[in-house]
């Protein structure tokens, strides 16, 4: 049977963004087609904002994913466990929808006895480990990131590296906001791994602003294309069935 | 990690004293204190029927049930335990929601590497075959560890046992590892995937032992430029003994954790550990030139050191020659 492909938005910056539509709107959009939104705040030796951080954590609430504010240092061990956290959050979700039909309105997976839960949690591992998998990673790389772009360069590499070693495919493709004409630039077209992106973050113009709800708009934009080329529309379907 | 990863719920806290029933099979548990606690709850101690018992409690299930799922796999598997034994899984309702706990034994020892601190080296080389045994045990059932490390091991008295605590990382074979911390990871070091297999536990082993003698670890990258390795095994005294083993561990040499151990048994046997001094290990790293010179010398004393018990073996050698040569004398004396 087809197991379907999960679908992610994640997204690196630093702080706010500052123009464009309010990015919390768009990750709710993008939660209605299916794909969820998570993000990381990576701070210097400074903290983020409070504003900074509480924005951070309402795109990821919106867009139905996990929010993480980090060092860069810890950037790489933090990329990869936000990434498969989601999925298997994200597996969980569909697996509980399921469960509320099967025991009508307001049952949960937690209202289970824990016999039954852990058979069911063996069936999400089971997803998280061979469903495909793609993420489109949008990198903020306004003024201030330039400092860290080598950081976010490593944590990449390093979650290609992880997800590499799962059953499921993988396809990752890698954006920068903001573009030097438009909001967003393509670094990297959809690949199964980041073999390729040494040298990625060189061609980038680092400028002031931070379009980062324009950025997530043209995200789920590439995403949608993607997922009407291969044609899988139904594959939340299929996930439901498999479950 | 600054943030937790989600705001959903807040994590509980218990008290010393607290008694926790569960709402499903209705065992009560009292609270001793607390054990530690982790990215996926907290360990505490508590008082059970069954006496003494480690608690772990988390705000969220998914882990818990993950966990649940392996403890109760390998409280299945025949002969000595591997692992904790698993007791009980069942909700704690408080006022704040409800939280998942599960109840399995309680390892009292000494955590791994303060055991080890002022012990001679041939202890790191005992613990470690013993770890072996039951790593090797465990690829056999199919699972590897993932998430090796001294925090997640401790070393029980009368006998001095190694045992593992957290079966968090435990992976199935041929999966991808759940759970890794970077400096066991070989990954993070550039030494391979991150596939469950035999090699990647042999990896973190290797790196257990450099850890022994590095406490505060060290990083990938510093300015002046990648860690090598193998540099680091070569700047301490107290790794000399264990080099090979180290190396090919790192390296994904050993087919099972089985020859591992054979090899490492063999140079606990065959080296003089007394003759080193002890102290090296506790050093800390980075200290420049003067320090790593130092250490060449020290190790260019303990090889000279070495080399009466090297003639000693090639006398036996010849000895037994000898004897050979004369049993084969004898034979044709005979016929």
């Amino acid at each position: 049977m087809k197991k379907g492909t999960l679908r992610q938005i994640l997204l690196l910056t630093d702080g706010c963004s500052n123009t464009g539509e309010d990015p919390i709107a768009i990750a709710s959009l993008a939660k209605e087609e299916g794909i969820s939104v998570n993000v990381i705040g990576i701070v210097d030796r400074q903290e983020m904002s409070e504003r900074g951080v509480s924005e951070i954590e309402s795109i990821a609430e919106a867009g139905g994913g996990i929010s993480q504010v980090v060092y860069a240092k810890q950037l790489s061990q933090t990329v990869q466990m936000v990434t498969k956290k989601a999925m298997t959050q994200t597996i969980y979700g569909v697996v509980n929808k399921e469960v509320s039909q099967i025991l009508g309105e307001e049952k949960e997976l937690e209202d289970l006895e824990p016999e039954k839960r852990g058979q069911l949690m063996e069936v999400v591992d089971e997803l998280g480990e061979t469903m495909d998998l793609d993420v489109l990673i949008l990198v903020d790389t306004s003024a201030s990131m330039r400092n860290k772009l080598p950081m976010v360069q490593e944590a990449l590499i390093d979650l290609s590296v992880s997800l590499r070693a799962r059953t499921g495919s993988n396809h990752f493709a890698l954006f920068s906001f903001p573009g030097k004409r438009k909001d967003v630039d393509k670094l990297i077209n959809w690949s199964p791994n980041f073999d390729s992106i040494s040298g990625a973050f060189k061609k980038m113009a680092t400028s002031g602003v931070t379009p980062t709800g324009p950025a997530l708009q043209e995200g789920i934009r590439i995403m949608a294309k993607r997922m009407k080329k291969k044609g899988t529309m139904d594959d939340e379907l299929a996930l439901e069935e498999e479950a | 990690m600054m943030s937790s990863l989600s705001k959903k719920k807040l994590d509980i806290k218990l008290h010393p004293g607290q008694v926790i029933i569960g709402k499903w099979h209705r065992k009560s548990y009292q609270i001793v204190r607390e054990l530690g606690f982790g990215a996926t709850g907290t360990v505490y101690l508590a008082d059970s029927k069954q006496g003494l018992v480690a608690l772990k409690i988390a705000s969220d299930s998914m882990s818990i049930t993950s966990e649940v799922n392996v403890l109760r796999h390998f409280s299945k598997v025949q002969g000595p335990s591997l692992g904790p034994s698993f007791y009980d899984v069942d909700d704690y309702v408080a006022n704040q929601g409800v939280y998942p706990f599960y109840v399995m034994e309680y390892i009292n020892g000494e955590p791994f590497l303060p055991f080890l601190k002022d012990k001679g080296g041939e202890w790191l080389g005992i613990m470690v075959v013993q770890l072996l045994g039951d790593l090797h045990r465990l690829h056999q059932e199919g699972w590897i560890f993932g998430d090796l490390k001294p925090e997640n091991l401790l070393v029980t008295r009368n006998p001095n046992r190694v045992r593992w605590l957290d079966v968090g990382g435990m992976t199935r074979v041929g999966r991808a590892i759940k759970e890794y911390t970077e400096f066991f990871d070989r990954g993070y070091w550039g030494y391979g995937g991150r596939k469950a297999e035999p090699s990647y536990d042999l990896f973190s082993v290797a790196m257990l032992m450099i850890n022994r003698a590095y406490p505060s670890r060290f990083e990938k990258n510093t300015s002046k430029g990648p860690t090598s390795l193998i540099s680091k095994i070569k700047a301490k005294n107290t790794l000399e003994p264990y080099e090979t083993v180290i190396r090919r561990g790192l390296e994904g040499k050993y087919e099972s954790a089985m020859a591992m151990r054979q090899e490492l048994m063999s140079v606990v046997q065959n080296t003089s550990f007394t003759s080193r001094p002890k102290s090296e290990g506790n050093t800390i790293t980075g200290k420049g030139k003067s320090v790593s010179r130092q250490a060449r010398k020290k190790r260019n004393n303990v090889k000279e050191q070495k080399k009466p018990l090297v003639g000693l073996f090639e006398s036996m050698l010849f000895a037994s020659f000898l004897l050979i040569l004369y049993i084969l004398y004898l034979f044709g004396q005979a016929v």
